[in-house]
């Protein structure tokens, strides 16, 4: 008979690993890339193919000849920041671009700070606003898609950026929305990256993933009350200058973003309470960054600013001991 | 064009003036009277900050040697005797100069000797393996093997060595700083004097189990049979709870107990020439010969 | 599903409690037992018996070491061979008594019959002394003296008593067959303890995976007729059965960090205790024996057997057909908080309820990578603490900081590292600085005791 094992106790453990947990996030974002796959045709399927590729070897490279640990592309973790950062760009961005935007989010992003569970930031978007930033041109086309059954969709530039540019030529909010109707934009075949289009299909993996106990709704839902909210506020107050409550929700990638992003673990705070302050900060940045920013979409910046202070709110926000005040 | 430039030279060259003046003010006034010997020493000291001393770095150190009456507390094992004779050139005060120490890990239960009898699976930390059981193999006693000695040294001066899986000393870089002992659970690691020439003989077990269970569980172990010191002719040798340990100030290296030692349990390090147990067997048996016929004289 | 459980964290391992079927069957007594001085909280006991000396079954043969510390009956009739050190599951040499078995001769006075005595004496302060002379200690695996816990410190006030069904280990079914075989019995000790503390309410919670014993229980309490006792089903949920989470549970009061559960006037104790205390006051039976679960899924025979004190594992494991070759580790307890064993010829003493059998797939700790910061372990956690920030300052000696974070609040349950998705051994630190916690609160009481004594003077 063998040695027999001794450790300390417990002696057993559950399913979950980090590989599981990542591969969850993977399942939940299928039916977001299919749709956006269907709507944006072939060139998407590259940009996503590109992504994914960029960044697990990029990982595993570091790991192997920077690090000289064994290699984490095994969890799962690249795989994810590859689709979430194909999803954040137009899918007429060129292949080398990507690359760049992989380096910057795995390479800078994660590996500088030690590896997945170290970083502050979220990679994909630490990726995705460098490359808004250092490349705007690409990144704020949005050429007419194909769509990989030729199917037709509404050409020009996002919904958000087209509301802007209105603005500033003077036009009222209420002439520039009447051109959108909601289902459209729910459903959406309309321009603009892919991870804006089809709220649905986000929002059905985002129920898996909460289904699954892989996340817990809090840090989402108090996102969408914060834009819901806010931008009831100000709309009421003047509906020319201001965009409407629906409106903002299924634009601009806040479902993507809220889903996804500010859901990651690393990056997001670890208790209730904390979640919950996280995604009020986070919803009422967006909203000010969209109505008074120069940025027609705020998301990520919110997303990123927020992830600074969250040591602070792990710090602030602690569960509740037992037998304790 | 040029007004601009002008004008911002004299704001900032006006704000630094001010700020450094506000600066040097406060510098002033929140100043902390301090004994200037105690920067003197601070420089003088190796800046570790290992604790060696016993005091919470190199600068606490500096303030509790220009505080105290004599140096005869306070003795820095990294910097030596050389930090030393500076310190008390800077205070005044007389020092003797201390037998440089080295750290010996007093166990061989290699892999080979000490066969694991079963598979430890927790974290891997001597401590957590301590306070679990007795380890996993059949000497309650032995080196546990996780290294929680390495993670303490400062100085990079331990290592496993993965054929044995004990820890290995380098003396070169040993402070004696006392950090790997206090931090093994089984208390394997000794500061010992390093003695001349760095040659030092001392008992390589701890185990206190009677001489059979001892041996059962490990073919290097001392099984505490008292031959070393019933040989030994300088006394330096004492058996206690079945295990023997070799006081380094009496000891005078003549290695006589390290041939007689039926296990091998005695290790003498840094000597010149190999051990000829034979030639000392030989010697011993004719000095204790010679010894019963004056006795029966 | 039962609303009734605790209010904080816990996990939801499978219950595999294959052995429930199993009755419990005495096991033939083994050639020599190894009766160890040192089973329960506290001082170890005293032998009091020389070797040569001739015992019977029930007869004393260690007397208490101090106040908290109980006696200890010999489990057989026999010679005692040895008194001396020897190795325990752990390894560790603790002192055993080695008596070499001869018979199965009863002290007189023990009633050995299976009568139901239900007539419950009213002396309370008697009642507690038989308890005491019993060597009743906590069976639900702390073995705390239950003749100390019956009797609380001066101003403080018992309201409920309650008797823990739980058995929220996977696995265990010991307690289970216990409450279906000998209903009777537990509900008079049940009934004994709560009039011993006041007469106060009592509630026997079982978790609702025991249906029949829950309906059985009921039964029982109605035939006997006995007022003031109720049964609460739990949800299925670990630690259900941890006393903390089993007082919030039930009476929804936490108990506060450092304190007792009679602070919030609560006394627990164990199903298998209840049956002790009956036992011990209307039988004159001290604690000889507890039934043990054995069992695992690669285990041929589930068996739930009533062992006799101090008998070797090995005779245990051996008489159900020896080690199986798939069984990869062994534990004496339950697989979240039960103890591997390193030492198979190690033996039993009151507080083992259960040798589980694991195989490397089940058991087997797969490497640790980096922490994903994704809070599962703080929300399993029962105690609201927070494992993972636990863990670091543990593995970074920073003791200020275990104490500021509450880590003296562990119930060591296990819930974190069985949550972990990183597979990070964050209980194997937690325990480690928990203890030097605790290590410092108690220096820091024994400092502050001698200079109140100093100033005295």
């Amino acid at each position: 008979m063998s040695k027999l094992i001794v450790s300390p106790s417990p002696h057993i453990h559950s399913k979950d690993s980090t590989k599981s947990l990542m591969l969850d996030v993977v399942i939940a974002l299928i039916p977001a890339v299919i749709c956006s796959v269907v709507f944006y045709g072939w060139q998407e399927l590259l940009v996503l193919g590109v992504s994914v590729a960029s960044c697990v070897l990029l990982e595993w490279a570091i790991t192997k000849y920077l690090l000289k640990k064994p290699s984490t592309v095994g969890d799962f973790s690249a795989v994810i920041t590859g689709i979430l950062l194909a999803l954040n760009v137009p899918y007429t961005t060129p292949w080398w671009v990507i690359v760049i935007g992989s380096i910057v989010a795995v390479g800078v992003a994660k590996m500088t700070f030690g590896g997945i569970g170290q970083n502050i930031w979220n990679p994909a978007l630490v990726g995705r606003v460098f490359l808004l930033v250092s490349f705007p041109t690409y990144m704020t086309t949005w050429q007419q898609p194909q769509g990989l059954f030729g199917l037709d969709a509404v050409s020009g530039p996002t919904p958000l950026g087209t509301i802007q540019e209105g603005l500033m030529q003077g036009s009222s909010v209420q002439e520039l929305t009447s051109a959108y109707n909601y289902s459209d934009l729910l459903f959406a075949n309309l321009g603009g990256s892919a991870g804006e289009v089809c709220a649905l299909a986000l929002l059905a993996g985002f129920v898996y993933l909460c289904v699954r106990k892989v996340i817990k709704p809090w840090i989402t839902l108090s996102i969408f009350a914060t834009v819901a909210l806010t931008s009831l506020i100000f709309w009421s107050i003047d509906p020319t200058r201001f965009t409407d409550p629906l409106f903002n929700l299924l634009t601009g990638g806040l479902v993507l973003g809220a889903c996804f992003m500010a859901t990651d673990y690393v990056t997001s705070p670890m208790s209730l309470w904390g979640g919950v302050v996280f995604g009020v900060g986070i919803g009422f940045l967006t909203m000010m960054i969209r109505y008074f920013g120069s940025y027609p979409e705020g998301v990520s910046f919110a997303i990123l600013i927020m992830n600074s202070i969250v040591p602070l709110l792990n710090m602030w926000f602690k569960q509740k001991k037992f037998g304790r005040k | 064009m040029t007004s601009t430039i002008i004008w911002t030279i004299a704001v900032v060259t006006v704000l630094g003036l001010v700020l450094a003046l506000v600066l040097y003010l406060v510098a002033q006034k929140f100043k902390v009277e301090e004994d200037p010997r105690i920067d003197e020493v601070e420089k003088v000291m190796p800046g570790a900050n290992c604790g060696g001393c016993g005091f919470a770095g190199c600068r606490a150190f500096a303030e509790a040697a220009v505080k105290a009456p004599n140096l005869d507390k306070n003795y820095c094992p990294v910097g030596g005797n050389d930090t030393m004779a500076k310190v008390a050139a800077i205070l005044g005060y007389e020092v003797k100069a201390k037998a440089p120490m080295v750290a010996v890990v007093r166990c061989n239960g290699t892999c080979e000797a000490r066969p694991r009898v079963n598979d430890y699976d927790g974290f891997a930390s001597c401590v957590v393996k301590s306070t679990l059981y007795t380890g996993d193999t059949g000497c309650a006693f032995g080196c546990l093997g996780c290294g929680d000695c390495v993670n303490a040294c400062q100085f990079g001066a331990l290592s496993m060595d993965p054929a044995t899986g004990l820890p290995v000393v380098d003396e070169e870089k040993c402070t004696a700083c006392g950090a790997c002992v206090k931090a093994c659970p089984k208390l394997i690691i000794e500061l010992r004097p390093k003695g001349p020439r760095g040659m030092r003989e001392f008992v390589s077990c701890v185990n206190k189990d009677k001489g059979p269970v001892a041996k059962k569980a490990c073919a290097n172990a001392c099984i505490g049979c008292g031959i070393c010191a019933k040989t030994c002719t300088h006394e330096a040798i004492t058996v206690e709870n079945n295990v023997a340990y070799i006081d380094p100030a009496k000891c005078k290296l003549c290695r006589e107990c390290e041939a007689m030692c039926p296990t091998g349990a005695i290790h003498g390090v840094n000597f010149p020439k190999p051990l000829d147990k034979e030639a000392v067997k030989a010697r011993i048996k004719e000095r204790q010969q010679k010894a019963k016929e004056a006795a029966n004289v | 599903m039962s609303k009734h459980t605790f209010s904080i964290g816990g996990v939801h391992p499978h219950d595999s409690k294959i052995s429930r079927e199993c009755p419990i069957q005495p096991l033939p007594i083994a050639p020599t037992v190894y009766i160890s001085v040192a089973q329960h909280i506290g001082a170890p006991s005293v032998p009091c018996v020389a070797v040569g000396d001739k015992v019977k079954v029930g007869q004393v043969i260690a007397e208490p070491g101090g106040f908290v510390s109980a006696f200890i009956h010999s489990s057989v009739s026999g010679t005692v061979k040895s008194i001396g050190p020897r190795p325990d599951l752990s390894g560790r040499p603790s002192t055993h008594i080695e008596i070499a078995v001869e018979g199965d001769e009863w002290l007189e006075g023990i009633d050995t019959s299976d009568t139901l005595i239900t007539e419950i004496p009213s002396d309370n302060k008697a009642i507690i002394e038989k308890i005491r002379l019993g060597g009743v200690v906590g069976l639900g695996g702390a073995t705390f003296p239950t003749h100390v816990k019956l009797s609380p410190p001066p101003g403080s006030k018992c309201e409920r008593v309650i008797i823990n069904g739980c058995e929220c280990e996977p696995y265990l079914t010991s307690d289970f067959r216990t409450l279906l075989e000998k209903g009777e019995q537990v509900v008079i000790g049940a009934a004994i303890l709560k009039q011993v503390m006041g007469d106060v309410p009592c509630t026997i919670a079982i978790e609702e995976n025991k249906p029949e014993a829950i309906a059985h229980i009921k039964e029982v309490i109605a035939k006997l007729g006995f007022k003031g006792i109720e049964v609460m089903s739990m949800k299925m949920m670990y630690p259900q059965g941890g006393e903390k989470q089993l007082i919030d549970a039930v009476m929804h009061r936490q108990v506060g960090s450092g304190a007792l559960p009679i602070s919030v006037g609560a006394v627990v104790q164990n199903v298998a205790t209840a049956l002790a205390v009956y036992d011990a006051v209307q039988k004159n039976k001290p604690i000889v024996d507890n039934s043990v679960t054995v069992t695992g899924e690669c285990f041929p025979k589930q068996a739930n057997l009533l062992v006799r004190v101090g008998t070797p594992l090995s005779y245990i494991i051996d008489y159900l057909g020896g080690v199986p070759e798939a069984a990869a580790k062994v534990i004496s307890g339950g697989p979240m908080m039960g103890r591997a064993v390193a030492n198979l010829d190690a033996a039993t003493v009151k507080g083992t309820g259960a040798l589980l059998f694991l195989t490397e797939a089940q058991t087997r700790r797969a490497p640790e990578s980096n922490c994903i910061r994704c809070g599962k372990c703080a929300d399993a956690c029962p105690m609201g603490l927070e494992p993972f920030l636990l863990n670091k300052l543990a593995r970074n000696k920073d003791i200020e900081g275990l104490e500021a974070n509450a880590a003296q609040d562990c119930i060591e349950c296990g819930c974190c590292l069985y949550s972990c998705p990183a597979h990070i051994p964050l209980l194997d630190n937690i325990r480690i600085g928990k203890g030097s916690v605790l290590g410092a609160i108690r220096a820091r009481a024994a400092a502050a005791k001698a200079a109140a004594e100093a100033a005295k003077k």
